[in-house]
């Protein structure tokens, strides 16, 4: 709400209005010497969802948990550029004052606790909240997802797909401005993933959540997310509207899973080694 | 065969386990919510019944104001040790910061010999009458306030853990730091939790036990002595450490018992416990209670 945003290396669509997140020019480096993030900038315009995809290594989660703040349980740190969340300067702060500003992530691998039952876990959810109406949104949460109500055991017996669906209605309970997920579609089946995707479009209309979607799943995050982002090596190499990158031709042969139906020749796949890079 | 002492014992043995038991839980506390074993329990209580007897003596007031301002003042002692002096240590190996506790146990040996000198302190009493008889036998008054005290800590905990807020958040730091981070809970704050309350836990059992025996460093001793109690029913479980403060407490008098009936040794009400502590590590190093992860098929 207070400046506007001109250090972005590549035009978007995003700059039209003051984005709810902008990640500009950032360094991460973990234990003081493992450069992982070299010069990432990005923008999550608020109610929109954002993919940020890449192969493994690329620097997603990385990225993820320097906005959240998480990096400093794993002695990373960022040690260049700025992230602006609503106007406020957040690097560097505590993860548990960034989740009362309003930003909530998801963590890779679900991370709920197992020990706990399903409403134990959503009222953990609550916990910086200081209204009482926890019940409500339990209830809202229960909505969404009804299968969790079903179970009432410990979080550890659920499926995977339960889990996931636990650990977003987790965020959820905390009421937060924008929702941070890291690989909502790790080890779920084809049709899981359908289902939670359908349910985080139907999350971001309904509840005007922001999200930032980080996938492996280039297709389902893109079937969702209005813009995307490419990661390599640490580095925003590509991004555009969703459809954009989805009629990309590098990003089809890479993320998408191959253009056709045809099967290539070895002589493709030197070409793939070849271009695997964009630069 | 000796029935009467029999049940005395027994009875003694499920009054000073459930005192166990609240001892044992204070150790749990903490290392539930720290991974850290705290060597320094035992002074805890000998400085909450020292403050207590302070508060009774110096400036003789009731009893009925001075516990609460007891447990006042060690909630905020605890934080203080906490931020003070192990705040600095997180992120250290937890082998250091258990060292620093064995440290801090000698500090505060010292401390409150320089403050409180070195001669064992009747406390003043309590109660009216020092014992009540119940069903033929006879039960110090203070056992009784012992054992009400004991189960209301119990019961209180027990909500505490499943229904508040904040026991919620100490649960998911002990689960998992990072996640309970994710989720908005300051970890800093929740290990400063846990010492205020494990401090003023230990301060109930150490003025409970003074109103018995008087207060006096061998008061400390009570730490150790409870360890296995702790290690019996896992050290990170609440309800373990309840009930393993109960068996070891009956075992102890079972065990005097056959000694002063019997075997005639003489000591072995005090080695007792730690024979099981030795069983019980070679047979369950994880204690009767003590967390499994849950893994799915």
């Amino acid at each position: 709400m207070t400046e506007t945003i001109e250090v972005i290396p590549k035009p978007s669509p995003a700059q039209a209005a003051a984005p709810l997140l902008a990640v500009r020019n950032i360094e991460v480096v973990y234990d003081d010497v493992i450069l992982v993030l070299r010069g990432l900038s990005l923008e999550v315009p608020q109610g929109a969802i954002v993919a940020l995809l890449g192969a493994n290594g690329a620097g997603k989660s990385t990225t993820l948990k320097a906005i959240s703040g998480l990096l400093k349980t794993e002695d990373g740190e960022v040690t260049r550029g700025e992230i602006v969340f609503d106007g406020e300067r957040i690097n560097g702060i505590d993860p548990d004052k960034i989740v009362r500003r309003g930003i909530f992530q998801v963590m890779e691998g679900r991370r709920i606790i197992s020990d706990m039952t399903s409403i134990e876990n959503l009222r953990l959810g609550a916990f910086t909240r200081r209204d009482g109406d926890v019940d409500a949104d339990i209830a809202m949460v229960f909505n969404y997802f009804p299968r969790l109500k079903e179970r009432t055991g410990l979080a550890g017996y659920l499926s995977g797909g339960e889990q996931q669906m636990l650990a977003i209605g987790r965020a959820l309970m905390a009421r937060p401005k924008m929702i941070l997920m890291d690989e909502p579609s790790m080890g779920l089946s084809p049709l899981l993933v359908k289902e939670v995707f359908a349910i985080i479009k139907e999350i971001n209309r309904d509840l005007g959540v922001t999200i930032l979607l980080v996938e492996q799943n280039a297709r389902a995050a893109l079937s969702v997310a209005s813009h995307g982002y490419i990661m390599e090596q640490g580095k925003v190499v590509l991004d555009g509207s969703a459809d954009e990158l989805r009629d990309n031709e590098d990003v089809k042969e890479f993320y998408l899973g191959g253009a056709g139906d045809q099967r290539k020749s070895f002589k493709n796949l030197k070409s793939f080694k070849r271009r695997k890079r964009w630069l | 065969m000796n029935l009467q002492f029999l049940i005395q014992l027994l009875v003694n043995g499920l009054v000073v386990g459930t005192l166990y038991g609240v001892v044992a839980m204070s150790f749990v506390l903490i290392y539930k919510a720290t991974q850290v074993v705290n060597f320094a329990q035992g002074e805890l209580l000998l400085i909450g019944a020292w403050v207590c007897w302070a508060l009774l003596t110096k400036y003789q007031v009731p009893f009925w104001v001075g516990m609460p301002l007891t447990l006042v003042f060690m909630f905020v002692f605890g934080i203080a040790i906490q931020i003070v002096i192990l705040r600095p240590m997180i992120g250290e190996p937890i082998i250091s910061v258990i060292m620093v506790t064995i440290g801090l146990s000698t500090v505060f040996q010292a401390v409150l010999k320089w403050i409180f000198g070195v001669n064992p302190q009747p406390f003043p009493p309590v109660f009216t009458s020092q014992s009540i008889h119940f069903l033929g036998l006879q039960i110090q008054t203070v056992y009784v306030m012992s054992l009400v005290v004991s189960v209301a800590m119990m019961i209180g905990m027990a909500w505490f853990f499943r229904a508040s807020k904040y026991g919620l958040a100490m649960r998911a730091t002990a689960f998992d730091q990072q996640v309970a981070q994710s989720l908005g809970i300051s970890v800093k704050n929740v290990f400063a939790m846990a010492w205020a309350i494990s401090a003023a836990v230990s301060a109930v059992a150490g003025v409970v036990v003074a109103v018995v025996n008087g207060v006096s460093s061998g008061l400390s001793a009570y730490g150790i002595k409870v360890f296995p109690a702790a290690i019996l029913g896992g050290l990170d479980s609440i309800g373990g450490a309840v009930l393993g403060g109960i068996i070891i407490g009956l075992l102890e008098n079972i065990a005097q018992y056959i000694d002063s009936e019997y075997l005639h040794w003489g000591n072995l009400y005090e080695i007792a416990p730690f024979y099981v502590l030795i069983i019980v590590l070679m047979i369950k190093p994880y204690g009767l209670f003590g967390t499994k992860d849950i893994e799915r098929v």
